[in-house]
């Protein structure tokens, strides 16, 4: 009997670990679902029979106007920014050792924020066209980008340095991000009275976050680097989860903590820069999806990784699904659905005390 | 020789903390540090695994140059169980697999999860191995880091004070495994402790360590009632008691 058990073991592990592989899987084919019901879903009504012939290639124009050009980018921008931000906020935490951390709570995502309204405003990367709310229209979005970074970069080095050098406890480190973030939102808006009124309003919008901006060309680019950084976080899976087992068990182990933490911070820097700079900020995606997959499979990166960033693209979907449906046909910013979403969660978490998991 | 440790010097920025640290270890024993509170242990075994760079002075792996191996490398042939540690969301089979992270490429393979299992099954755990490690007890939680660190399949072994947060009975069990790897693994075994009977107990070799150098070094016969009470600064007596060698405080 006894040796029954130990024969079992890994089998009885490789199915746990299995377990973990089909909610991922799951997870996906919602996303999936989901993706098809959204462009369904609209002012303009669809059906699903229409939405298939489409993107098969074998419908009239009004149709392939209304699919290709405005709710398919609009399915994948969010699928693919979800899945940077949660997939940034999962590392962070892991490297920062801190489960409130994520791009948003940092002041990450306002640092970017307002590096793209610079090059936007003062370095001439975007012009107006309309006096709707889309009216800025981004002529260089590489531009936008790099400047984002630059602007998440800064923050980042002070959460960086604040971390590192000065040993400051997890919630220290938010207070710190809240007033890194009011510091941007104030420059954004001292940038505003050097701006065109229309240039104001679509500003004020895109700090909202807008899933409904990102143009072909813009969702290329958020897809390579988001893949990219997936990808270099997957290849350090056993380093993050060595990092939470304490730092010095990290480093009895091979892991060289400070280049991995630099590199790490890096590269969801990036992640986080691309998103705001083609979609605004979205608040908490980046903190709740790693936090509900934790939860359900645990903390190993191995899957952890892969989880959050799916159950990133399902919730900022069916967020962004919800803000234009709840009440069409005006579209609420999807930033305020991730917020009643994400606010109750890190309340809760800071009332927990900060236990770490 | 498996480790040998020759002139050591290490400071803290300029506050100096461990000045001419010279000793060798044995494949297969059970070697013990012992010291006061602040006497640089810690420090000294940090320094063994490369996590603090000595300012002077060699470290030796079976002939190897600690110096000259990189962080992996170094975790291939060192196991470090810290005297701090965090318990993430992990089950214990993840947690000792964990062990396997210098050996790995990309994913573990079919070897790894047999090592992960055969440690467990050797220290009793195989029921626990699906259990997460924030539902364990000190003692079990203890035993996973140790299990962690056999998975490694190091050459030598540094434990700092694994028994400090354990029961008696608990005390026992761990030594008595890590005893027992140290022998059947034939590797050396490096232990950092507080408790002085434990230690006569089951240490083969010992190292006095005060304010930071070597008061003493060698087997039982540095053990004397003397050479305690100028390290500890505390007057005891060394007696048997049942054939062991026990120390009381006078
Ligand atoms: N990171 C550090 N920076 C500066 N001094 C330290 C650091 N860690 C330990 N020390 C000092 O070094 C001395 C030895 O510490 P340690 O090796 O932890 O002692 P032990 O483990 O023997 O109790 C102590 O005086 C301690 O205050
Ligand atoms: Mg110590």
């Amino acid at each position: 009997m006894r040796h029954l058990a130990m024969e079992n073991m890994p089998e009885s592990y490789l199915r746990y670990t299995q377990r973990k592989v089909f909610i991922i899987c799951l997870l996906f084919l919602l996303t999936i679902l989901l993706g098809v019901y959204a462009i369904n879903a609209g002012s303009a009504k669809l059906s699903p029979a229409q939405v298939l012939l489409t993107l098969l290639g074998k419908a009239e124009g009004h149709l392939n106007i209304i699919i290709w050009n405005i709710r398919l980018p609009r399915v994948l921008a969010a699928i693919t920014a979800g899945a940077g931000l949660s997939v940034a906020g999962c590392v962070m935490q892991s490297i920062l050792r801190n489960p409130l951390a994520s791009p948003f709570t940092l002041g990450v995502s306002q640092g970017a924020a307002f590096g793209a309204a610079v090059a936007i405003i003062a370095l001439g990367a975007g012009s107006t066209h309309s006096a709707s709310a889309d009216a800025v229209i981004i002529n260089n979005p590489y531009l936008v980008t790099i400047s984002a970074f630059v602007g998440a970069m800064v923050t980042t080095m002070v959460v960086l340095f604040l971390a590192q050098i000065k040993g400051v406890t997890p919630e220290a480190m938010v207070l710190a991000g809240v007033a890194l973030s009011s510091l941007f939102s104030a420059a954004t808006i001292i940038l505003q009275y050097f701006a065109s009124d229309v240039q104001v309003a679509s500003i004020v919008f895109w700090t909202f976050g807008d899933i409904g901006r990102a143009s072909w060309r813009d969702l290329e680019i958020m897809a390579v680097v988001t893949g990219a950084a997936l990808i270099y976080f997957m290849a350090n899976q056993w380093n993050y989860n060595a990092l939470d087992s304490g730092e010095e068990t990290a480093k009895g182990l091979g892991v060289d903590v400070e280049k991995i933490r630099m590199a790490g911070m890096f590269v969801a820097s990036l992640v986080t820069s691309v998103a705001v700079s083609f979609l605004g900020i979205i608040g908490f995606i980046g903190l709740v999806s790693p936090h509900m997959m934790r939860r359900i499979l645990g903390g190993d990166h191995r899957f952890l990784i892969p989880a959050s960033s799916v159950m990133g693209g399902l919730l900022l979907l069916a967020s962004d699904t919800l803000a234009r449906t709840i009440i069409s046909p005006v579209v609420l910013p999807v930033g305020a659905i991730t917020s009643f979403m994400g606010a109750p969660l890190f309340l809760y978490l800071l009332s927990r005390g900060y236990s770490k998991r | 020789m498996m480790l040998v440790v020759d002139k050591v010097e290490f400071s803290y920025s300029s506050r100096p903390v461990l000045r001419d640290i010279r000793f060798e270890v044995k494949r297969g024993e059970l070697f013990s540090i012992l010291g006061n509170n602040g006497a640089g242990k810690s420090t000294l075994l940090k320094c063994l695994n490369k996590i603090l760079k000595p300012q002077t002075g060699t470290i030796l792996i079976e002939k190897e140059d600690l110096s000259m191996l990189n962080r992996r490398e170094v975790a291939r042939r060192l196991g470090y169980v810290a005297q701090r540690y965090e318990s993430g969301r992990f089950t214990v089979f993840d947690a000792v697999l964990l062990g396997r992270k210098p050996h790995i490429k990309w994913g573990a393979t079919p070897r790894d999860l047999k090592i992960v299992q055969d440690v467990l099954q050797v220290l009793g755990m195989e029921e626990l191995s699906l259990r997460y490690l924030d539902e364990l007890s000190g003692g079990e939680l203890q035993k996973v880091v140790i299990a962690r660190a056999l998975a490694q399949e190091p050459r030598v072994l540094l434990l700092d004070e694994p028994t400090s947060n354990l029961d008696l009975r608990n005390q026992f069990e761990v030594l008595k495994i890590v005893k027992k790897a140290a022998k059947e693994r034939n590797i050396a075994v490096v232990v950092v402790m507080h408790d002085l009977n434990l230690a006569m107990r089951f240490a083969d070799k010992f190292l006095l360590l005060k304010n930071g150098t070597i008061f003493a070094c060698g087997g039982m016969e540095i053990m004397t009632p003397e050479n305690i009470a100028s390290v500890y600064g505390v007057q005891v007596a060394v007696e048997r008691l049942a054939g062991i060698p026990v120390v009381v405080p006078l």
